[in-house]
């Protein structure tokens, strides 16, 4: 039997996972304006893309020039991505619905920090998760990831370029400014251990090419510009062949087909996972950096006799309906953590319809939620 | 894995003035024991929004367990480089945890269980570099850190940094381990046990690194 060989070992941040991951994906494209806490990942960028084989890094003049470049970079076939944090990501939303529209496959990266506006430009923040879910205008479906450490970083940073190849649509990373700018030593997988997926492109002839086709799938081939198929692309309600329509009909397959492409693969889109849940009674859901408070704090409630567990949202949009429900089968409390006013207890709510006694842990003054504090709702029974 | 003494969650803080190069002492810092001695180790910082000046911090939190919180809480080693840094993070050091610092900057010690040098003015008058400040401090701790192999450390720190500088820097740790073994006496109280531990491996390793010969 060949011996394994044994991982390469970095002590790296979220910000450099990212982009580790991203390359590793295939990310051949960069289109960013620099913004703390995300600025880590548009340097390492513009150091690496130049070196490989045919990288191409583009600062541009503002968060809306740099979206818009990203939307054309993936339209000529380029596995493309930017990152922001705060400010930028408000101005990149005009943009991404456009990307919705275009079903242009792209990852962009929003490393949170404190807000409204300026905010707490070098805190940490999780106020941008419902923005993320409706920042953009109209009915749009979208897949928003999260990463709550290091390793998970590189890992999810991969994830959603996969996502996003293969169901042509943007996805958005949410890491918040702990995760991003924590230190710690991640193996690099080799690249039999992950799957990278690209786009389908089209395999019929040029003139039978039906760029916003109706598939099994929900997601039409998509060829690079240039390579001989000719296709329409506009902000406008289009219909197969791109071109604007408002017939009600074509409105409405364009529209069910936007989300079905969505909503058919839950399964495979909602990403989670479990600590201890089997017997807990008491069950904390939490996602990003506050994730590991609360894994810390439910295995010290463990010590301590009490029965909790928790549930880690990777995927924070399409909300992972079904891993809350299994969960509010056995358990009377849920307690949600978050640096917000309480922006996912409100889907944990939904979902729960009362079900059981939901306690939320906000704050919103740029410090991470500590163990501690998380231990204590656990321990009020 | 060899050379690695039993750690649980053992927390490290730095802090200072922004400038003062703390947060790539605790970079190089946390390279070092997570590459180079295998452990597990996370490093955060927070600082402001200024450029200089303003406060900074950096904290490590080293384990041989998988570390879920990565902040620090209950320190066992406070570094303060300022009177600022040393008011506001001393009521967080736990119970026999050890206090150094910056002899000139911080006027005012808060106990006097405390170990000091004065950084700032060694890396002026014997390296001639004031930035080298901090490549002092990993010396000395390089020495004062049971578990931290100086070999290692220095390995580490000059993986890190660029060739140009690399000279001056190795002089500034050399001198910050001989100034520290100089001037902070036996391991404090509180490692005792810690550092009988990594003295026992250090045994054990020797004599099978003369057989190998």
């Amino acid at each position: 039997m060949p011996r394994r060989k044994k991982h390469k070992e970095i002590f790296a941040q979220g910000n450099e996972a990212v982009v580790e991951g991203a390359l590793m994906a295939g990310c051949s494209f960069y289109g960013g304006y620099p913004i703390t806490p995300s600025s880590e990942i548009m340097e390492i960028m513009a150091n690496r893309l130049p070196l490989t084989e045919d990288g191409v890094f583009i600062q541009l003049e503002d968060e809306i020039a740099s979206m818009g470049a990203v939307i054309g970079a993936s339209l000529a076939g380029r596995k493309a991505m930017t990152a922001t944090s705060g400010p930028g990501f408000s101005l990149k939303q005009e943009n991404l619905g456009y990307a919705c529209m275009a079903e242009a496959p792209l990852v962009l990266v929003n490393v949170m920090r404190g807000g409204p506006s300026t905010g707490l430009p070098t805190s940490p923040a999780q106020g941008d998760v419902q923005q993320a879910r409706w920042g953009t205008h109209g009915d749009h479906p979208i897949i928003v990831l999260s990463a709550s450490d290091v390793q998970e970083c590189l890992e999810m940073s991969i994830t959603a370029f996969n996502m996003a190849e293969k169901y042509r649509t943007p996805v958005i990373l949410l890491i918040d400014e702990i995760t991003a700018h924590t230190r710690e030593k991640i193996k690099i997988p080799h690249p039999n251990e992950y799957e990278v997926v690209s786009r389908i492109v089209p395999s019929m002839p040029p003139e039978w090419y039906k760029p916003f086709e109706e598939t099994v799938r929900g997601v039409a081939p998509m060829p690079p510009l240039g390579s001989g198929y000719r296709f329409h692309v506009t902000g406008l309600t289009h219909d197969v062949n791109g071109f604007p329509t408002s017939r009600p009909d074509e409105v409405v397959d364009l529209m069910e087909r936007l989300h079905r492409k969505i909503d058919q693969f839950f399964y495979d889109i909602q990403l989670y996972e479990e600590l201890q849940t089997d017997d807990a009674e008491v069950v904390v859901i939490a996602y990003g950096s506050v994730a590991r408070s609360a894994e810390y704090a439910v295995l010290q409630a463990r010590e301590a006799g009490v029965k909790a567990g928790l549930l880690k949202l990777k995927t924070l949009f399409p909300y992972p309906r079904r891993a809350t429900e299994k969960i509010l089968g056995q358990a009377g409390r849920l307690v949600v953590p978050e640096m917000n006013m309480g922006q996912m207890s409100r889907e944990v709510k939904r979902v729960a319809c009362g079900r059981a006694s939901i306690r939320t842990i906000n704050r919103i003054d740029g410090q991470i939620i500590a163990p501690s504090e998380i231990l204590k709702v656990i321990m009020q029974g | 894995m060899k050379n690695q003494i039993d750690l649980q969650r053992f927390e490290i803080r730095f802090s200072g003035l922004g400038g003062q190069g703390i947060i790539t002492l605790g970079r190089v810092m946390g390279a070092g024991l997570a590459l180079g001695h295998g452990y597990n180790v996370t490093q955060t910082q927070s600082y402001g929004p200024e450029a200089r000046g303003g406060s900074s911090r950096c904290d490590l939190v080293i384990s041989t367990e998988r570390i879920s919180f990565p902040k620090a809480e209950n320190l066992d080693l406070l570094v303060a480089l300022s009177q600022e840094a040393c008011n506001t993070y001393y009521p967080y050091l736990k119970q026999g945890g050890v206090l150094v610092l910056e002899s000139d900057l911080v006027a005012q010690p808060p106990t006097n269980h405390y170990l000091a040098l004065p950084f700032t003015r060694m890396a002026k008058d014997k390296i001639g570099v004031p930035q080298a400040m901090n490549t002092i401090v990993l010396g000395a701790l390089s020495r004062l850190l049971p578990f931290a192999r100086q070999t290692v450390m220095r390995k580490s720190m000059e993986e890190a940094l660029p060739a140009k500088i690399r000279a001056v820097n190795v002089k500034a740790f050399n001198l910050g381990f001989r100034e520290a073994r100089k001037h902070f006496g036996e391991t404090p109280a509180a490692w005792e046990a810690m550092a009988a531990e990594a003295e026992k491996l250090e045994k054990k390793a020797k004599p099978a690194a003369q057989k190998k010969k």
